[in-house]
């Protein structure tokens, strides 16, 4: 509550709360609001030259090139971004958190082959390594998860696993030891709450990451399938469409961008509240 | 008989000297420097490996070969060959090569240069992809099965004379001899350059490589030596690759590009169409292109004849052809209008939902069943793939919409038992040589229905092998029109077994800038794609 | 300091080592056949048995890996498959546009993050400062491939000041470098403003400024320096960043880098390109990281001694 008192206190947190909460609507209510199928290809939805119709009384922002309704899509697609965004980044955290911890509390040969290990994750190029894996497996919303996760888990393990050897050595800790506590009580006791606000932080900010990746792969074709809509595949079926017709762009790229910019800016709020010593990126 | 077809075909030579005005409206002229752009680099210039449509056509200017084709047309000619004739049995053709004719080296064409280039896309050190077209010439199998390094049936009398025995009666025979894979290269060329000749090529054809940035771009000019008297007609084109066909299109609208060679996206299609100097600027023509999907025999439930009939009934190809823009018509058979055999009074099978629904319900499969589509990864092949996912789910079957990067579809569909239904969009079968065998061997005869090939339907009917193989060897020229009606037959008999769903026939939408010269047919010509000799600048 | 760089490089080697052999058994576990893929469509079974043989490929994927890595040595990262050329010549004739282009938008982030970064700082609290902190986050927030086309769209379709694609002059880079800067720019002004707001906030500082010291002056003499080490750091990390952010620009803008020869390379499942991309990346961003460790030391002494 005092978290959230504090994030209500900042306007472009509140901002981005908004626009997330819209966001959730538009995902949760897709099938009450939207106004047709989104995978229904009308007949009216195309011109007789079989071009994409803008926005107008009927189809409130227009068609796509196969005449379905933007609108609808639009709201599907919110879906797609929530489940990648929570599900992908989800796994990542949680990849990130598990391998930082071990690899700072048990420092000898396990911790150091966790953390070459993530050093060797770090030499790949992310969004490089994501693009190879998603073209290479069967595309679908559940390997695009996976592929994100596997991605950005690297970035959260390197700052847990930083602040997990802070905290290791700190005086409680110690303490603890010396009075003969299991590791598993010191894990989850001690340092795993210590832990949290970083994890809320970086589960929040990485949203924002996760929902841009999931876009880039699907603005090249390589993301999630058809006719499942979601903001970066609707852009990839639609940017020749570009001048023609811009609104096909336009408002997906729109989209993505508050999306991303709102978990932003909760993020960077929950940075402030939870943890003022840290700023800027990592 | 002989005698008189090779007078005719001498006719024809006399035709191909001055082909363009035949088919343009104004003469063409000379001299010009132009710009083509593609979005992919191109691969190898080596005539015995190159493959693509891309570089097919590069290929066919940089190189002669002993036939050839006019311009914009199939109709065969001799090239490097001044004359030639058959024996009555089929099995003996004999060439005579053309006089003075030279490499880009300065060296002299000679027989043996083409026995050797014939031997070296034969060769499998070689890696040709070409190789087994020549499988009809004696000695192939030692050649291929690495026992020997020279065609047996390879004859160089003289240093103008080339005889070929077959094995066998090849009525695509001359074809063969007019694709890429039998140009003539020099083999002191070759040995020099290694394994980089596809950077480093020397021909004998209307153009020779200048330069060559990787990335970026490569610049052909004339050849002042070529053989044929004012061929070429443009000194020289440079061709710009990496850039994305939208791009380049908004590029030649601006007068900075000749040629989109990638054609144009369906956006840009319809606005270019639409403009003032639309109708000077897009070339649209028939291609021998068939687009269809492939109904895999050996997996359930297509293994049943009536689900296949009944999906078949069940694609609105007309609002296919909308998606396109207009830019396709609709197909019942395998064979492309163009081709010889196509059969214009065929219908085939009628889009009818209530009747595929009835057939399914007749097949045991009242309430349909479900299913994965295979399609590649580029726009606007997934739409199309939606496109027939919708209509599929009309009669009740709920396909899922696999859009994978083409080499994984090829390798998918090449795999026994894996790919249930694959829309062939962006991979489909082009012929490589104007002639209706080529949509049959790999893509619906036996011998494509093994694992790696390309008969993804795993379409095998032993009855039709033998009708294929039959009218191959119909190589009497005077039997031309015969052989090329049973070709006609075999192909409308094969849809009673309904392996595919014939979908559209697309045509071929190049973008030319304003001031470029020649007919329709020379941008989208049959054999080349684009016939780099042919076209000209308008002054 | 000698040992502790030769430590520095037998890691990379070995980092460097590890990301072939996952990418070798990630790409080699393909569906995809390639000497199916050489082979083309019209060829027999006889072809691509003969073309596998002659690729190696018929042989175990433990000796494919030793052989690949005997080649790396000799600077032999393969042949292409749909290109059929030696790769390493591919790649090294595309190296210098993605570096420049590389450069280019490195210099973009650094110039904006500066200028915003600092006025941020100086008008901590105010207006100023929170439009541009605003704007810093609509461009990180802002998806790349968006933004290339919207800048493509604006500036050289509809204004025509910037030519559309391609390569050569200094126009041709502005675009591809805007859309690779605008991105990273966000993340550096907000580190340069943290940066100095610190700086500012010390007593020298302060004691500087009460003695009349000019604004300019302080942050030139003192808070710059102080942003500059997290900035060198932060181009460690964009290196690898970019190297997956070319892929996307260079395709939009018909750029002849690495990132565009990469993305054709998948679609073509073309895996000795992809291989040798993924390595020469992963070399870069390696470098990079020890180029920055390096260059820390001299410019902050103090890091020494840790």
């Amino acid at each position: 509550m005092r978290v959230l008192k504090a994030l209500l206190r900042q306007p472009a947190a509140l901002f981005g709360l908004i626009v997330v909460l819209v966001v959730v609507a538009m995902a949760m209510g897709a099938p009450l609001i939207a106004p047709y199928s989104p995978d229904n290809q009308m007949f009216d939805g195309l011109t007789i030259e079989g071009a994409p119709l803008p926005p107008n009384a009927q189809f409130l922002l227009g068609t796509d090139t196969l005449g379905r309704d933007l609108f609808s899509r639009l709201l599907f697609g919110a879906r797609t971004s929530l489940i990648i965004g929570l599900v992908a980044n989800g796994i990542a955290v949680a990849i990130g958190l598990l391998i930082g911890i071990l690899a700072g509390y048990m420092r000898g040969i396990v911790g150091g082959m966790l953390m070459r290990f993530t050093d060797l994750m770090m030499a790949f190029p992310a969004l490089l390594l994501a693009i190879v894996l998603a073209a290479l497996l069967r595309p679908s919303l559940w390997i695009v998860a996976m592929v994100i996760a596997l991605v950005n888990w690297v970035q959260v393990a390197r700052i847990v696993y930083t602040e997990t050897r802070g905290l290791v050595e700190r005086d409680f800790i110690l303490a603890e030891r010396s009075l003969g506590a299991g590791h598993l009580r010191i894990l989850f006791r001690h340092i795993l709450p210590h832990l949290m606000p970083t994890a809320i932080v970086w589960g929040t900010l990485g949203i924002a990451t996760t929902v841009l990746l999931e876009a880039t792969l699907s603005f090249l074709g390589i993301g999630v399938q058809p006719p499942q809509p979601s903001w970066g595949n609707i852009i990839f079926e639609s940017q020749s469409y570009f001048q023609a017709a811009p609104w096909l762009v336009f408002f997906p790229g729109a989209i993505i961008l508050l999306t991303a910019l709102s978990f932003n800016l909760i993020g960077d709020a929950l940075r402030d509240i939870l943890d003022p010593t840290q700023r800027g990126r990592g | 008989m002989f005698k008189r077809w090779l007078r005719n075909t001498t006719m024809a030579t006399v035709l191909a000297l001055v082909p363009v005005s035949v088919w343009a409206q104004d003469t063409p002229q000379q001299g010009g420097d132009i710009i083509v752009t593609y979005k992919d680099d191109i691969a190898t210039l080596d005539p015995a490996i190159g493959y693509d449509w891309v570089n097919w056509s590069m290929i066919k200017s940089l190189y002669s070969r002993l036939m050839d084709y006019t311009p914009g047309t199939a109709t065969l000619v001799p090239s490097l060959a001044e004359t030639f004739g058959v024996s009555d049995d089929g099995l003996t053709y004999t060439f005579k090569l053309r006089k003075g004719v030279k490499f880009t080296n300065g060296r002299e064409v000679v027989a043996s240069d083409v026995k050797y280039s014939i031997e070296r896309a034969a060769n499998p050190k070689t890696q040709g992809p070409g190789a087994g077209f020549f499988g009809s010439i004696k000695g192939y199998e030692d050649v291929s099965g690495g026992k020997s390094t020279t065609l047996e049936g390879i004859e160089v009398p003289d240093d103008s004379t080339v005889i070929f025995h077959l094995s066998r009666a090849d009525a695509t025979f001359l074809h063969v001899l007019a694709i890429n894979f039998a140009s003539v290269v020099p083999h002191e060329a070759v040995e020099a350059a290694g394994s980089d000749f596809g950077k480093k090529p020397v021909g004998s054809g209307t153009f020779v490589l200048k330069d060559w940035t990787i990335g970026q771009r490569l610049v052909f000019e004339r050849n002042p030596d070529y053989f044929v008297k004012d061929m070429p007609h443009i000194d020289k084109f440079t061709v710009e690759v990496g850039q994305e066909p939208l791009v380049a299109l908004l590029r030649l609208q601006k007068g900075e590009v000749d040629i989109a060679g990638d054609g144009i996206p369906p956006a840009k299609f319809l606005e270019i169409k639409n403009s003032p100097d639309g109708p000077k600027m897009i070339v649209d023509g028939q291609q021998l292109h068939t687009g269809y999907i492939t109904l895999n025999t050996k997996v359930k439930p297509f293994d049943n004849l009536k689900v296949r009939q009944a999906l078949n009934m069940a694609i609105n190809k007309d609002r296919i052809t909308r998606v396109l823009n207009g830019r396709a018509t609709a197909a019942n058979q395998p064979l492309p209008p163009l081709m010889p055999g196509y059969d214009k009074g065929f219908t085939g099978y009628t889009y009818n939902v209530e009747k595929a629904k009835a057939l399914l319900a007749e097949a045991g499969f009242p309430d349909g069943f479900e299913t994965v589509l295979y399609s590649t990864n580029t726009d606007p092949q997934p739409r199309i793939a939606q496109a027939i996912q919708q209509d599929l789910a009309a009669v009740g079957v709920k396909a899922e919409v696999r859009a994978l990067a083409q080499a994984n579809v090829i390798a998918a569909g090449g795999t026994e038992g894996e790919a249930p239904m694959i829309w062939s969009g962006g991979m489909a079968w082009i012929a490589d040589f104007p002639d209706p065998s080529n949509f049959y061997g790999p893509i619906l005869g036996c011998s494509g229905a093994i694992s790696g090939g390309w008969n993804w339907s795993w379409y095998c009917n032993q009855d039709i092998d033998k009708r294929a193989v039959a009218a191959d060897s119909m190589s009497d020229p005077a039997k031309v029109e015969e052989r090329a009606a049973v070709w006609g037959k075999i192909f409308t008999d094969i849809m009673a077994d309904a392996p595919w769903i014939p979908i559209i026939n697309e045509r071929r939408v190049v973008a030319k800038s304003v001031r470029m010269g020649g007919a329709d047919n020379i941008y989208i010509d049959p054999t080349r794609v684009i016939n780099y000799d042919a076209i000209y600048v308008k002054q | 300091m000698t040992f502790l760089v030769l430590r520095r490089l037998a890691q990379t080697a070995l980092i460097l080592l590890g990301v072939a052999a996952i990418t070798f058994l990630l790409l080699y576990a393909l569906p995809a056949d390639p000497a199916r893929m050489i082979a083309g469509r019209s060829a027999t079974a006889q072809t691509v048995a003969n073309i596998r043989h002659e690729l190696g490929l018929d042989q175990p994927l433990p000796v494919q890996f030793w052989t690949y890595l005997k080649g790396i040595v000799h600077g032999d990262l393969g042949r292409s498959y749909a290109q059929k050329t030696d790769v390493a010549a591919l790649i090294a004739a595309r190296i210098p546009a993605t570096l420049l282009l590389m450069a280019a938008g490195i210099l973009v982030e650094v110039v904006l993050g500066l200028t915003f970064g600092i006025i941020g700082a100086l008008r901590r609290g105010g207006t100023i400062d929170r439009i541009v902190m605003m704007a810093s986050f609509v461009g990180v927030s802002a998806p790349q491939f968006v933004v290339a086309l919207l800048l493509l769209y604006m500036f050289a379709v509809t204004l025509g000041w910037f030519p559309m694609s391609g390569f050569g002059t200094p126009a041709h880079v502005v675009l591809p470098a805007a859309t690779l800067g605008i991105l990273g720019a966000g993340w550096y002004a907000r580190m340069v403003r943290s940066a100095m707001i610190d700086v500012l906030n010390q007593d020298y500082v302060r004691t500087a400024r009460a003695k009349g010291l000019s604004s300019v002056r302080i942050i030139l003499r003192h808070a710059l320096p102080n942003a500059m080490l997290p900035i060198i750091a932060m181009i460690g990390i964009d290196i690898g960043q970019f190297m997956g952010g070319v892929v996307v620009v260079e395709a939009v803008y018909g750029w002849p880098g690495i990132g565009q020869l990469a993305w054709q390379a998948i679609q073509q499942v073309d895996i000795p390109i992809i291989m040798g991309v993924t390595l020469v990346s992963a070399l870069a961003i390696v470098l990079g990281n020890l180029i920055a460790d390096i260059i820390a030391p001299l410019i902050d002494p103090r890091i020494r001694t840790r």
